[in-house]
């Protein structure tokens, strides 16, 4: 019995002893007892404002989660400014962000151009440039730049999966490609061309680019049919993806169509483009589509769409952007739960490259998020999906 | 109507004093103020110059133009090219920059001498939207960078001096954008700045005097061109970070806002005007973040209601005003 | 040769295009001797007003009607309101309102529409003519329509006495006060007829290019040159500019530059073009009595 009362508080004490360790709370500059401070730049404004409601989306997803209690108690503030997709505008408000507003780290900053201004700041600064959004592939270097990282499948991976399909079914096509004539349209063209290899400069009869201000890519589709090619990889956004559809079926030209996943979304791409017309696409996709009829009565799918209309119901369900905006943030989310309550950059980052089998509830069956200290690249892998008229039906494996 | 006139020989005394007051508050801004702001000052600096530039230009000469974007693009992409492929000083990248826009203002002068109002704003809105789409060519790009653009490094303080990167970089801009204004200023002072309003209030008249209007209206697009170049090089060293996305067609059109706002063809509206520049859309986004640009062009409107003539001129009225009950 | 025909009447559809903005830009210059910069964005959201209509249920051409009308209101109350108090300044504050009004419609369209892009119904059968593969329906009704709208704009300011009257007011204010002509009702009426010829020239466009906010940024710069290489006080010469200009860009495109530089060459010969005949092919070069 002493020797019991002895023993208990004798674990007692150790306990008050080893408590102190484990609720010792560490915070760098953003990070509070009830807040988490988090920048991000979007643009909310000029070309590239159809992406400004990812931004919109994340915002909304964090008032959810506010207003369930935060995570760990600590609401987040997400403080998310205009650039325009100008990157002297993106570095000003970064340095805004991290020089004033002193926010922990970055979610999501949009667009190539726009991080690569801020690229060499952020690690200079040792603040986390997380989960970037664009498909650039640099973003996945841990060795030169620890402190950045991609979220979304990289462009190339994706050019590399379309690349390997036509290898195995149509080894002796004759490639056609209708790029946008920026860093996502090349990265993506470089993909399928590393993806060909030797095969690249035989197998590619014809190159078409587009800008963003052109109004109309009729010509570009006529000169690509021309070129006598069969098979059509069309790595374009969403509005001209859909004049490309169409004007590919106008126009007689019936080749095997490759459609990047950017624009796969039914409501918003290929219903404008005519449904009919769109038989035949191919796509490879990490994220399920909201307007699918595929997921009509998937509970996530239904559990985002009410998100969607109690949180932020000015939102455009069809837009695949939103399903992306989601999912970042519920990749966020997670990390930020991973880090408890040691609340420092460091932690964030090493946090964000321990994801072990993240499936996330709106990514498409099979494929999971996986980060690693070496593996900076989040979503890797993508599902070949053909389009049948009315949902895009899987086929093959999971691809890496 | 003293806003569209050249300025005068002798700066008054009282301006001495004002304009004094004004030096050592702008040296000593920097020791006050975060590195942030002297970074956001250093910007507006650089938009003066090129504000100063396009100024003569649209101002003082009449020729609009809605492509000025482009020289302070091949500015900043002269500075960021000898900085990054030949190692070249940042302070050197100023004259070449200079250099090379003074001649591509000419050369771009010359065919537009034959153009008038719309058909100039044109010409020059044409160069604004091409630039951009030639800067992302294959053929340039292992110069240009593609679309990844040139990462620049900022200068540190030369000589040990103990001041941060930011603030030796503003007090460089300093020093540069006085000894711009200064040039400018004797230049439009002088008979050249003469014949530049000869020209533009009565072309037929100056031509019947003998100014050789050709010559003058492609010098004056030069001119304009150098002063936007190095405000470019500057823009690009403070920014760090050169890419064809960084120069599109609104730039030049926030150039002529900023050039009609701050007041035409006065000196001092170029600096109001670059403050409107830089400081506007960020206070619009914190006003909106629905729709930001909504709120600027509600606020270019409204400026240009209660000030046609700029802020430069609203402010003289003013001046005026009180100087005659006093 | 087949598809250098394709390339060209492509050409052609999106000529068409331009040829209609530049005709509303046309008859803002000549009751306003100002080129204006909003016009396009004017021309997106009636468009967008004529959507909303159409999504609740009203009938295509009902709404086609209705969408002129309130554009046609909304001009003049735009001049008569908005542009009032820069009335009497020089042309680059206006300029300048202009282009504030450019950014402020853009902007709102992006707010209440979104930027996600929309389809847009067209009045035109969807199976292509005698099934060629060439040019569509709607391209060619399109087509059409601009040139309707031509013919009504040159038999307007030619044998009517208020098209005479709107143009006597922009070239001369004060004799026109002289003879009892409204100058300021002239102009008011100019900018209702322009914003009304953008609303049919927006809901023209959209089914070719998608309704979105953004639809008349790239089009603005080439109805702009349309408008000008055809001498900017002509209809006839901004709609053979707009199929110039349409035709170029895509035979320039297709055949001689390739796609990246395409827009460098097209704007290079525009600006050639007007350097060889400054004020535009059409135009009449003024002769000023010194």
């Amino acid at each position: 019995m002493k020797h019991a009362k002895a023993l208990a508080s004798f674990t007692l004490a150790v306990a008050c002893a080893a408590a102190p360790a484990y609720a010792q709370k560490k915070y760098d500059p953003g990070a509070s007892d009830t807040e988490i401070k988090i920048g991000q730049t979007m643009p909310y404004s000029g070309p590239a404002s159809a992406y400004g409601t990812i931004g919109r989306v994340e915002a909304a997803y964090f008032k959810m989660i506010n207003e369930k209690g935060g995570i760990n108690g600590r609401k987040l503030e997400l403080i998310s400014v205009d650039d325009g997709y100008s990157p002297p505008r993106t570095v000003e408000a970064t340095r805004r962000l991290v020089e004033q507003d002193e926010v922990l780290f970055e979610f999501q900053p949009l667009g190539t151009a726009p991080n690569v201004a801020i690229h060499k700041y952020m690690n200079a600064k040792k603040v986390p440039q997380l989960f970037v959004a664009t498909g650039a592939t640099m973003w996945g270097d841990p060795k030169h730049f620890p402190w950045t990282m991609g979220w979304q499948p990289s462009y190339q991976t994706e050019g590399k999966i379309y690349a390997k399909d036509i290898l195995a079914n149509h080894p002796n096509a004759k490639i056609g490609v209708l790029y946008q004539n920026d860093d996502y349209g090349k990265d993506l063209l470089k993909g399928l061309k590393d993806g060909l290899g030797a095969k690249a400069s035989s197998m590619i009869v014809k190159e078409a680019s587009y800008e963003v201000t052109d109004p109309s890519i009729d010509s570009q589709i006529l000169s690509l049919k021309d070129s006598g090619a069969d098979v059509f990889v069309n790595i374009a956004t969403p509005k001209f993806a859909a004049l490309a559809i169409r004007k590919v079926y106008d126009s007689g030209w019936k080749p095997v169509h490759y459609l990047n996943n950017v624009s796969l979304s039914i409501g918003a791409v290929l219903k404008p483009a005519g449904l009919e017309k769109s038989v035949g696409l191919i796509t490879a996709a990490y994220l399920k589509d909201a307007t699918d009829p595929e997921w009509a009565n998937d509970p996530a799918m239904n559990e985002y769409k009410a998100f969607l209309k109690k949180y932020y119901p000015e939102a455009n369900v069809a837009d695949s952007s939103n399903v992306y905006g989601y999912s970042a943030a519920m990749t966020l989310v997670q990390v930020l739960k991973q880090c408890g309550d040691d609340l420092t950059r460091a932690n964030v980052m090493k946090q964000a490259a321990s994801l072990k089998h993240l499936q996330l509830p709106l990514a498409r069956p099979g494929i999971e998020v996986n980060t690693g200290p070496d593996d900076f690249f989040p979503f890797e892998a993508e599902q070949l999906a053909r389009f049948d008229g009315q949902r895009w039906v899987a086929y093959g494996k999971v691809i890496e | 109507m003293a806003a569209g006139n050249l300025p005068r020989s002798r700066i008054a005394p009282r301006k001495w004093a004002a304009l004094t007051a004004l030096f050592a508050a702008l040296c000593v801004a920097p020791f006050l103020l975060s590195n942030f702001s002297v970074f956001q000052l250093t910007l507006v600096l650089a938009y003066a110059i090129v504000l100063l530039g396009l100024n003569m230009l649209t101002g003082y000469n009449g020729q609009i133009s809605l492509g000025h974007g482009a020289f302070y693009a091949i500015g900043a992409y002269v500075a960021a090219i000898l900085m990054d492929h030949y190692g070249v000083p940042y302070w050197l990248t100023l004259p070449a920059a200079a250099a090379v826009c003074l001649v591509a203002g000419f050369l771009f002068g010359l065919p537009a001498l034959r153009l008038e109002g719309p058909y100039l704003a044109l010409a020059t809105f044409a160069l604004a939207v091409a630039l951009p789409q030639l800067l992302k060519h294959k053929a340039l790009q292992p110069w240009t960078g593609g679309v990844e653009g040139i990462t620049l490094v900022k200068p540190d303080a030369p000589f040990g001096l103990p001041l941060n990167a930011d603030r030796w970089l503003y007090f460089f801009s300093l020093a540069v954008a006085i000894g711009m204004f200064f040039l400018g200023r004797n230049l439009l002072r002088g008979r050249i700045g003469r014949a530049m309003v000869a020209i533009r209030d009565n072309p037929i008249a100056a031509e019947a005097m003998g100014i050789d209007i050709a010559l003058y209206k492609s010098l004056t697009f030069g001119v304009s061109a150098m002063f936007t170049g190095v405000g470019g090089a500057l823009g690009a060293i403070a920014v760090q970070f050169v890419a064809p996305d960084s120069f599109n067609v609104f730039l030049s059109i926030a150039f002529l806002v900023g050039v009609v706002v701050g007041g035409l063809a006065t000196v001092q509206g170029a600096v109001y005007g670059a403050l409107f520049i830089q400081f506007v859309p960020n206070i619009a986004d914190r006003i909106s973040k629905a729709a930001p640009w909504a709120i600027y062009g509600i606020m270019v409107i409204l400026f240009m209601y209660l000030a046609p003539g700029g802020v430069a001129s609203f402010i003289h009225r003013i001046s005026e005003r009180w100087r005659r009950r006093t | 040769m087949d598809t250098f025909l394709a390339q060209f009447l492509a050409g052609l559809a999106t000529g068409g295009i331009y040829a209609s903005l530049a005709l509303a830009l046309v008859m803002i210059h000549q009751a306003t001797r100002l080129v204006n910069f909003a016009q396009g964005e004017l021309a997106m959201f009636s468009t967008y007003i004529a959507w909303s209509l159409v999504q609740a249920g009203i009938p295509y051409w009902v709404a086609f009607g209705l969408t002129l009308l309130i554009s046609f209101a909304a001009g003049i109350a735009i001049d008569r309101l908005l542009l009032r108090p820069v009335r009497g300044s020089p042309a680059l504050p206006m300029v300048v309102v202009f282009i504030g009004l450019l950014v402020i419609l853009n902007s709102v369209a992006g707010w209440i529409y979104t930027y996600t892009v929309r389809p847009f119904p067209s009045p035109f059968p969807s199976e292509p003519l005698f099934g060629q593969h060439y040019i569509s329906s709607h391209d060619l009704g399109a087509i059409g329509v601009t040139l309707a709208m031509l013919a009504a704009i040159y038999a307007f300011f030619r044998f009517t006495p208020l098209g005479l009257a709107m143009r006597a007011a922009a070239q001369n204010p004060e004799s026109a006060r002289l003879v009892g002509i409204r100058v300021g009702w002239m102009r008011a009426l100019g900018w209702g007829l322009a914003c009304a010829i953008g609303a049919a020239a927006g809901m023209m466009v959209a089914p070719i290019v998608f309704l979105d906010p953004n639809m008349m940024s790239g089009v603005l710069l080439y109805a702009f040159a349309a408008a000008l290489i055809g001498g900017i006080d002509d209809p006839f010469g901004a709609v053979f500019g707009g199929f110039f200009v349409g035709v170029l860009e895509n035979l320039l495109g297709a055949y001689v530059i390739g796609q990246e530089l395409k827009l460098t060459v097209a704007l290079v010969v525009i600006v050639a073009v007007l350097v060889v005949k400054p004020s535009g092919l059409f135009g009449r070069t003024l002769a000023r009595r010194v």
